[in-house]
């Protein structure tokens, strides 16, 4: 099997703290990825491993490897590189205030596109796949700002999309969104499999249950289960995994 | 309990005292220019105070032109600008986006004591040391002249530029930050494509504050600019400065309640009709795009 993102007796500590002990996990191309657990457990941490938006929180060190395409994400892939193949989506919608347009063209832009047929085509593209575009395609030269959260989100996931990663990695991404702009996000993410790698963090097991194929349960910093997320939700291996999705704890 | 609300009312009064007291002397200032200019103006036309190319309001034949005085105070304030702008900006971006917080925490009160030095002490400064200097490259340059004083002036308000400027950048949400970044974007394509836009109206305000200053600074140039009224754009050459202009009269042994004496109240309103235009400006922009996050 080729693996799309592997970790390997992956540790991070922040400071003193150990944030990651010693997690081993892989992540099939194509598919949807859950990471749950209670907050603090680290799942967050991991996400951010796999393009090194740790490396923004000073004093964090890891230990053990992170593959992309078997390639060592930590020593054999430039990180500016690594992060145009492993987009992010975060918690909060942060569009920037720029245009619509302009918020899309970004990570072209900072490649050195300028062409504007080619930059117009990829923007179109880009909002199409984050299924925005019939809501503003009519107003592609107003600020980002006007969105509603939920448009915002998405705007956000069609910037990322729009440098063409083959990853995805989204931390909470509906979490700050109402219930329908929820529903639209989950919709989309389900779509974008079969385009994209994607591992999402939630807090919300029903979502995970709803939009992964495979999910990974956490707990303070260990990995204590990953299967198919029909079986870790109906038939867990480990009494941890069962209480945290019965609700008793978390 | 009556006696409480005595006292708080007495307090109040007491604040509102000390507030109306700015207003006031704002308003003094604003009289006091008005009622002379006023004076002023009933002997000269003020379309010659606007058109006339020579000040010599000191000389036998008397000329009201503010022209030069104008000229000399932009020239200045133009040198000191194109100086403080990129050195300002650039300082602030690395501040906030390069350095540790350990180094900035350091160098940023160091910088702001730029702003602390007696004008007076740049002004010998710029006369005594940077003239001097500057002939070795530039054979030509005048002893007294704009270049000198308006490179200081520049260096004196990077401070205004970069701790207002730093303020705005940071004011920026990590989010924007994490989003650039996310996207493999370096950190200089986060900063001038993403923080600098985002910080724009922040930077602009402290652009113009850095402006107002430069214009109404009056040691530097009156020591170092020289005062010959000169309408002229070369920076190699003497050039007098509204606020040099009045220095020179109210020190010098011009007779009050003269039209000679007069003419610093037209020049004073001339200048402060300039910052309190800037002055408006910034507090517009920061009105209009304040809480753009919120």
């Amino acid at each position: 099997m080729d693996y799309k993102l592997e970790a390997k007796n992956a540790n991070l500590w922040y400071g003193n703290k150990q944030a990651l002990k010693d997690i081993t996990l892989s992540i099939e191309p194509n598919s949807v990825t859950a990471f749950i657990g209670p907050s603090g457990c680290g799942k967050s941490t991991l996400l951010r491993c796999f393009n090194r938006m740790n490396d923004l929180i000073e004093g964090s060190r890891i230990k053990g490897e992170f593959l992309l395409d078997k390639a060592n994400i930590y020593k054999d892939i430039e990180v500016y590189d690594l992060r145009k193949r492993v987009g992010m989506v975060f918690q909060k919608p942060n569009p920037f205030p720029k245009t619509i347009f302009e918020n899309v063209a970004y990570g072209l832009r900072i490649n050195g596109i300028n062409d504007k047929k080619l930059l117009a085509e990829k923007v179109e593209w880009s909002l199409k796949n984050a299924a925005l575009w019939d809501e503003v395609k009519d107003n592609l030269n107003n600020s980002a700002l006007s969105l509603s959260g939920g448009q915002q989100q998405r705007l956000c996931i069609a910037r990322t999309l729009a440098v063409e990663p083959t990853v995805v990695l989204m931390d909470e991404p509906a979490s700050a969104l109402d219930p329908i702009s929820t529903a639209k996000i989950e919709d989309l993410i389900y779509e974008l499999k079969n385009k994209f790698t994607i591992v999402i963090v939630t807090h919300n097991m029903q979502q995970a249950a709803r939009v992964s194929t495979k999910t990974a349960f956490f707990y303070l910093g260990e990995l204590i289960e990953f299967d198919e997320t029909k079986k870790l939700f109906t038939n867990p291996e480990e009494e941890k995994t069962q209480n945290y999705i019965t609700g008793r704890f978390g | 309990m009556i006696h409480m609300r005595t006292k708080e009312k007495a307090i109040e009064i007491l604040m509102m005292a000390c507030s109306f007291l700015t207003v006031l002397t704002t308003l003094g200032i604003i009289l006091v220019l008005l009622i002379d200019s006023i004076k002023f103006f009933s002997e000269v036309s003020i379309v010659d105070f606007f058109t006339d190319t020579q000040w010599t309001p000191l000389f036998s034949e008397k000329h009201f032109g503010i022209l030069p005085l104008l000229t000399g105070t932009l020239l200045t304030t133009f040198i000191a600008v194109l100086v403080a702008v990129p050195l300002g900006l650039t300082i602030a971006i690395y501040l906030n986006e390069y350095a540790s917080p350990k180094f900035t925490n350091i160098v940023k009160p160091i910088l702001e004591v730029l702003a602390a030095v007696p004008t007076v002490v740049y002004g010998f400064f710029a006369l005594q040391f940077v003239t001097p200097l500057l002939q070795q490259f530039i054979p030509d340059l005048r002893g007294f002249n704009a270049l000198s004083p308006g490179l200081v002036m520049g260096v004196m308000i990077i401070p205004y530029i970069t701790s207002l400027s730093e303020d705005a950048l940071r004011a920026v949400p990590s989010s924007l930050r994490e989003a650039s970044y996310g996207m493999g974007a370096t950190k200089f394509q986060t900063a001038f494509k993403v923080l600098v836009p985002a910080a724009s109206s922040g930077i602009m305000v402290s652009i113009i504050l850095a402006i107002s200053r430069a214009l109404g600074e009056t040691m530097i140039v009156a020591i170092a600019a020289g005062q010959e009224p000169r309408l002229t754009f070369n920076p190699k050459e003497s050039v007098e400065t509204i606020t040099t202009y009045i220095v020179q009269v109210s020190m010098g042994d011009v007779p009050q309640d003269s039209l000679e004496y007069r003419t610093i109240f037209a020049a004073g309103l001339t200048l402060f009709l300039f910052t309190f235009i800037l002055n408006n400006i910034s507090f517009w922009i920061r009105k209009k795009f304040q809480n753009k996050y919120e």
